[in-house]
């Protein structure tokens, strides 16, 4: 494999600005939301003040602007030539957290130096990022070949491995985002699909279990007609054949026709079985479409049915006995099967009255009264966008919204200006982290998605989260300041 | 080209999912802060309180039914420090019976940050814990005087004997490990810390209710949240049953007082624990309300240490007591017949009259053994069974054998009573032998002294009981517990299994045979109980480098269908028979009899007024 080289490297580029102003615009309103959140009636400390949180922060961004400052004046072919140092010494890293860590809330994540407590785990993501992009800037690099998926791979489910015996299920769920790299470099869109379609069918699976349908739960029996409908659709996609995807839709539509009708002389009907007879039969009609045609796609979307029903068999096993009893309760929670108030629900009810009292223009700057009065958990990390939307009520936080879509957006433009493959890998793989950053965050405040403990990028409080981002984006900037211009 | 035209399209695709995403979040943001009015209702003058409600915790009975252990309520003052107004803090602490100066030191406890980690401005803080009923009637009258102050309802254990303090163990606050390793507990909860009390903490504390109050932004309760739906009622604590006597028990403890060690009673067929004397003990109402920490100091500063319960934790050689294990690990490994027999001169011959004996007559079979004791006997069939290369490959194999026995037996490993810190005592293995003498070719010979429970040997009070348990049951065991029942639960699978030793049941009756030869013509005559009961016993003196022997007893009764079984150790008591085997006696009387006959009040006077302590220099006498 030929190292594609700096070829397409010009040294006098100019720093992308507008991401710098949104960095500084984000860091500010966090720093300031700190001070909010953190604040204490009865002994007020200033924003300057090195013992309340927002004064850490300020040391913080201090100390992360220096950072940014250093690292855009480093050589560009340095973060090439060095990714996978950078990305080795980071497993290594983890590694050392993994012995030598002590519990802190239950995860073993923090390595502690003297006075300095650092997570590892956030400088894991740019390391990937840039191990990621030098894997594919390699001469002739195709991913859909076995070994190099295998490659591609292990470079993303190492550390994930490692940061889940560290007990820090979030993070190792950032690095999942990567994906959306893989995706962007070629890996067919029928993989997301199908990773799409599981969270279907187990959030399906789970909301319906215990309203039976018959034979089959609620929500199998819905699982069940998607399946047929999305395997139609598949032989739509795939073979353009008008003729066999009404065949297929005729042919369920007829067995639970018949059904109906047999109701009608106040026969029972089991709909979970009239269900599973129907997907048997396209089954069958699949079976027999392969044998006359001899094409391989008919095959493939056959077994695509019948995983799909061997997944969703699988589920309520795997939701029950391997997850732990407050996982599962998390997942509840946000399905709105459960209403635990005590629990995983506390806080997300907690943090939607927050949000919610926001109401139009929110109770102004230090104002709240719910995070105040300490209802809201972790108020000053995962969970400031509720003193935002406390504060600054329904105009502050879309403001914050749509800004933060703005940015990611315009990240999203400049990783596809990339000139060179390196750099546009690692501007998605950039690009992949802050959207999962900002759909779950802000998903599990406002109770759309279950809580899964990880920061709102800029922020919330913390130094290594805090870092890590200020590295990852600025090493982007750094490639995007010597691309070459058109 | 075209494929990766195709390719930049993607950025499409993922920039119009991040689109729909935003617009999905924002319309639930526009639900949550426009449409729903009913979030800013509960925010604007309503807010969650989450009481948390203590149950009960559950009561203690012994096995006749007694009420050992309840609660009495106690109160605790709490104090929101928002809500509190100027008042007249004299008044105050006249009601509380407390100093102005005391009061600003609980005041700067409270608010010290390091001290009481979860301190908050706006929530109830522990001020003053455990008022007395009198005290909160004073202060539950003056309330109103006092804007921010609270009182909170507890409970306080409460005991009707002042026994067993050792068995039940006490209650206090939960510390900092406990509640980083248990996210049940929350700071200023009460927790078992020692004995049943902490043992059984799970039957005991019941399941913590709450209660989901709304409350104003000022903190302020203003009723319950959803008419009380979401509440959650406590529940309380699982009463124990105790197969205790307390009865014996207190009986025992009489016995013991100004004695140190121990006293088990089991009965053989259940593993029941009738009576578990560990001397010296202490009253468990000493160690609860608010003379707790002066007591504890006190009891931990005593120099013969009653907060050990050496039933459990304390380990001895067992001497003479352990005799019978050997003799019957001899007979089923075929070492001896019962018919075989060894000659003692007042000594074990082969090694210059080493270990000493005393004179019976000779040579003697495994059963006269047994009742007179002699230490050579047991000497010749240990040396016998280690220096057999017919059966054995080598000393370190026949060891190995002769160590599974004794672990088979009960020693060497805890036998997983319901008691906490319970010590495993300690059977060598080979391996340690080879480790002591650096070599492998070590015999039997320089170990001798194990074969008569001396040497390395060490078990529990509790472990020399159950080796009369298992003698008396001919040859298995129920593993022993404290809890007999618990309500509304069966009892843990561990104390319903049998424990087989593994020797027949044949050479179990020439060992009882012999056992009950010692209570009627050989070492322990002293608790010969016909017609009452026949006994059949063991004694033990075990050498104690540090002082006067530690006299043992272990034994049952009656033979045949045996109720109790029963091990004495008197530390520093000299020989087996002066002060074990008086109390053994005296406690098959209480059990069997129900009390002391008149011929045997003597004695049972003489006992009790008997003072064995050691002297012990002690570097800081406590001050009282």
């Amino acid at each position: 494999m030929v190292y594609q080289g700096s070829r397409e490297i010009v040294e006098n580029g100019r720093v992308d600005w507008i991401t710098v102003g949104f960095y500084l615009l984000f860091v500010i309103l966090g720093w300031l939301n700190i001070y909010a959140a953190s604040f204490d009636l009865e002994n007020a400390t200033s924003l300057f003040d090195l013992s309340g949180r927002a004064g850490m922060q300020l040391l913080w961004i201090g100390t992360s602007l220096l950072l940014a400052f250093a690292l855009l004046k480093i050589e560009v072919g340095f973060y090439e030539t060095y990714s996978f140092v950078f990305y080795l010494a980071g497993i290594g890293l983890l590694f050392l957290t993994l012995l030598v860590a002590q519990e802190i809330n239950g995860s073993r994540s923090w390595l502690i130096i003297g006075p300095v407590r650092l997570q590892p785990a956030e400088f894991m993501k740019f390391t990937i990022a840039l191990a990621l992009a030098r894997v594919f800037n390699t001469y002739g690099f195709r991913l859909m070949t076995r070994n190099n998926l295998l490659l591609v791979s292990s470079v993303i489910l190492l550390p994930v491995l490692l940061v889940i015996a560290q007990k820090e299920t979030g993070t190792a769920l950032v690095y999942l985002s990567f994906l959306l790299v893989l995706y962007r470099e070629g890996l067919p869109g029928g993989v997301l699909f199908m990773g799409m379609a599981s969270v279907l069918y187990f959030v399906l699976e789970i909301k319906f279990s215990d309203i039976p349908m018959g034979f089959l739960s609620k929500g199998e029996w819905i699982a069940i007609i998607l399946i047929i409908i999305f395997s139609a659709a598949m032989v739509w996609n795939y073979l353009k054949r008008r003729k066999e995807v009404l065949t297929i839709l005729f042919l369920a539509a007829l067995i639970f026709l018949g059904a109906y009708l047999i109701s009608f002389f106040s026969v029972p009907v089991d709909w979970g079985i009239i269900a599973l007879m129907a997907f048997s039969v396209v089954c069958l009609y699949l079976l027999f479409l392969f044998f006359q045609n001899r094409k391989k796609h008919y095959l493939f979307i056959l077994l695509f049915m019948i995983g799909s029903f061997a997944f969703l068999e699988s589920v309520e096993h795997v939701f029950y006995d391997v997850l732990q009893p407050h996982q599962q309760m998390r997942i509840k929670v946000a399905l709105g099967v459960e209403q635990d108030l005590s629990g995983a629900g506390y806080h997300v009810g907690q943090s939607k009255i927050a949000i919610g009292s926001g109401g139009l223009t929110g109770k102004g700057f230090l104002n709240g009264t719910q995070t105040k009065l300490k209802y809201v958990p972790e108020q000053d990390t995962d969970f400031i966008f509720c003193t935002i939307g406390e504060e600054h009520g329904f105009i502050g936080s879309a403001i914050i919204m749509i800004l933060y879509m703005a940015f990611i957006l315009h990240l999203l433009n400049l990783a596809e200006r990339q000139t060179t493959t390196f750099g546009r890998v690692y501007g998605y793989g950039v690009v992949s982290i802050f959207i999962f950053h900002l759909v779950v965050n802000i998903g599990m405040v406002i109770g759309i998605v279950p809580v899964i403990g990880i920061p709102l990028p800029f922020f919330s409080y913390g130094g290594s989260s805090l870092w890590g981002f200020t590295i990852l984006l600025f090493i982007f900037l750094r490639i995007d300041k010597s691309r070459k211009r058109s | 080209m075209n494929n990766y035209n195709a390719l930049a399209k993607r950025k499409q695709v993922i920039a119009a999912v991040v689109v729909i995403i935003g617009l999905v979040y924002l319309t639930q943001l526009f639900n949550l802060q426009i449409l729903s009015p009913k979030y800013r209702d509960y925010a604007d003058s309503n807010a969650f309180l989450r009481r948390t409600l203590y149950p009960s915790r559950g009561a203690i009975y012994d096995r006749k039914g007694k009420l050992l252990v309840y609660n009495r309520p106690t109160y605790d003052v709490m104090m929101v420090v928002r809500e509190m107004k100027q008042f007249d803090t004299l008044d105050f602490c006249r009601t509380l019976n407390i100093d102005m100066a005391r009061f600003h030191s609980l005041n700067a406890d409270m608010r010290d940050r390091r001290k009481n980690p979860g301190y908050s401005f706006y929530t109830p803080q522990l001020f003053m814990s455990q008022l007395d009923v009198e005290e909160y009637g004073l202060l539950q009258e003056k309330l109103y005087k006092f804007p921010g102050i609270y009182i909170q309802n507890r409970t306080e254990r409460q005991y009707n004997y002042p026994n067993m303090g050792l068995i039940l163990g006490y209650v206090a606050e939960v510390d900092k490990n406990k509640i980083a390793a248990d996210p049940y507990y929350v700071r200023g909860d009460y927790v078992g810390k020692s004995g049943i009390e902490l043992s059984h903490e799970e039957d005991l504390r019941g399941e913590k209710g709450v209660e989901v109050l709304l409350r104003d932004a000022r903190g302020r309760v203003q009723g319950r949240y959803d008419d009380g739906k979401q509440d959650k009622a406590p529940k309380s604590g699982k009463d124990l049953t105790l197969s205790i006597d307390i009865d014996l028990q207190a009986y025992g403890e009489q016995l013991m007082q100004n004695k140190i060690g121990s006293i088990v009673m089991i009965e053989p067929a259940t593993g029941e624990i009738l009576c578990m004397v560990s001397a010296p003990t202490y009253d468990p109402a000493l160690l609860t309300g608010k003379s707790f920490v002066s007591n504890y100091r006190q009891l931990e500063a005593n120099p013969y240490k009653p907060l050990i319960n050496r039933s459990v934790a304390g380990t001895y050689p067992p001497g003479s007591t352990f005799k019978p294990t050997q003799g019957l690990l001899f007979l089923q490994e075929g070492i001896i017949t019962p018919e075989t027999r060894y000659s003692c001169f007042g000594g074990y011959p082969p090694l210059g009259g080493r270990p000493a004996c005393h004179a019976h007559a000779s040579p003697l079979a495994i059963q006269y053994a047994l009742a007179t004791s002699c230490n050579s006997f047991f000497s010749y069939g240990f040396n016998g069974m280690l220096g057999n290369r017919t059966k054995y490959s080598s000393t370190s194999d026949a060891f190995n054998v002769w160590r599974d026995y004794m672990v088979n037996m009960g020693f060497g490993y805890p036998l997983g009573v319901d008691l906490p810190s319970e010590k495993r005592g300690f059977i060598p293995n080979s391996k340690f032998y080879s480790n002591v003498f650096k070599t492998d070719r070590w015999v039997a010979h320089n170990i001798i002294s194990i074969a008569i429970g001396q040497g390395e040997i060490l078990a529990t009070p509790l472990q020399i009981a159950n080796l009369g348990a298992t003698i008396a049951n001919r040859g298995h065991f129920y593993t022993p517990h404290v809890a007999r029942e618990r309500k509304g639960a069966s009892l843990d699978t561990t104390f319903t299994k049998r424990h087989e030793t593994g020797i027949n049941r044949e050479y179990y009756e020439v060992t009882v045979a012999g056992m009950s030869d010692a209570v009627t013509i050989g070492t322990c005559r002293g608790i010969n109980l016909a017609p009452l009961v026949d006994v059949c016993g063991k004694t033990g003196t075990a050498e104690n480098p540090h002082g006067d022997d530690h006299s043992l007893f272990m034994g049952f009764a009656p033979k045949d269908n045996p109720k109790i079984a029963i091990s004495v150790v008197v530390e520093n008591g000299r020989f087996g028979a002066s002060n074990a085997v008086p109390i053994a006696r005296l406690m098959m009387q209480k059990f069997f009899a129900g009390e002391i006959p008149e011929s045997d009040k003597w004695l049972e006077t003489s006992i009790m007024n008997r003072v064995i302590l050691p002297y012990v220099y002690t570097r800081n006498v406590p001050a009282n």
